[in-house]
């Protein structure tokens, strides 16, 4: 449809979150009037106290063809997590 | 009894009540999802400020009436709505102009009531501004994209406009009731919001590329003293019929 307005991604932080996170999406004619609509379909139950919103078509996403090329390389490197290494007892704050 | 405190507190909560009434048709009937949300939002802030208003009106009757007789078991005479509120919803354009006209004048009308002398009354005010400034901010926002939209939605909008105008001038007519409101500093002049409304609206209007309507001459008025249209009892009709028919029902 031509005059569908456009899609836009709706981003909110929590009362205690310190991200955006991503909750949806919703149709705006602009960036203001997305606001304003992620306000009314999102935040109805004090969900949040910042709002992004971002052009659908402006966000580039990975192929999921590249998918094995992209993630499976990781999962074969264990100690890249923060448990793989034994942390001395002298060590606070960890 | 204060009855001129007590029409006040009326007036207030029914133009809060009949306007979500409205907006409440509009559920599950709006051109987009986003709002159909927007507008029953909207509707139910009203509807939690209507309570307010008619229980300060009733505790201050003191007769049995509660908020609920109040909205429910009133006549059309009773109510003291400014006609702008009870129109018919027409179309999308209709609703929006309505509720532009309205959100500019209450957003005046609650700023003022905030120096309240009666406390009960700021408070209520000072709970309604901050739902009213977000109303008003949407209502304009959505003015300048569809005044400023197509060349359809334009013309619509400045025919709906057109239409809504003549009923603002009643919200700027003062009685003996206002007279009396504001001598005791409980109430203001509605006549004295005007030029602020007024400027506001040329504002919005301006950047929406719409016309300020010009003044037929026809100013319809009568609503805050109980003399409405007829569609105002077509709107009770419907929003009565649960508890005239079944008197006392609960859930």
């Amino acid at each position: 449809m031509k005059n569908e307005w456009p899609l836009w991604e709706v981003f909110i932080r929590s009362q205690h979150g310190l991200a955006h996170r991503h909750v949806g999406s919703l149709h705006a004619p602009d960036a203001a009037m997305a606001i304003n609509n992620a306000r009314d379909v999102y935040t109805r139950r004090n969900e949040g106290t910042s709002i992004w919103v971002v052009k659908a078509v402006d966000i580039t996403a990975s192929d999921p063809d590249d998918k094995q090329a992209l993630f499976d390389p990781a999962q074969s490197k264990v100690y890249r997590h923060p448990t793989f290494f034994p942390m001395p007892d002298e060590v606070k704050g960890l | 009894m204060n009855t001129a405190r007590h029409d006040y507190l009326l007036r207030f909560g029914d133009n809060a009540l009949i306007l979500s009434q409205r907006l409440a048709e509009w559920c599950g009937k709006g051109p987009a999802l986003e709002e159909d949300m927007a507008l029953t939002n909207t509707a139910l802030d009203l509807l939690g400020q209507a309570r307010l208003w008619l229980s300060l009106a009733a505790e201050q009757a003191g007769d049995g009436a509660d908020e609920d007789t109040l909205a429910y078991l009133r006549d059309d005479r009773a109510f003291r709505n400014v006609l702008l509120v009870e129109q018919p919803n027409g179309s999308y354009a209709s609703t929006l102009a309505r509720q532009f006209l309205f959100d500019a004048w209450s957003s005046l009308a609650l700023r003022r009531l905030l120096v309240s002398s009666d406390a009960a009354i700021a408070a209520i005010a000072e709970k309604a501004v901050k739902e009213v400034g977000y109303h008003l901010r949407r209502s304009s926002d959505l003015m300048v994209r569809l005044g400023d939209g197509t060349e359809r939605s334009h013309a619509l909008l400045q025919a709906a406009l057109d239409q809504v105008w003549p009923y603002h001038h009643e919200l700027f007519t003062g009685d003996a009731v206002d007279t009396e409101m504001t001598a005791a500093g409980i109430g203001f002049d509605p006549a004295s919001l005007r030029d602020d409304w007024l400027a506001y609206v040329r504002e919005v209007l301006a950047e929406a590329t719409l016309s300020l309507p010009k003044d037929s001459g026809w100013r319809p008025k009568g609503g805050k003293q109980g003399l409405h249209s007829e569609h105002l009892s077509k709107l009770l009709a419907e929003m009565q019929v649960l508890p005239r028919s079944h008197p006392g029902a609960r859930w």
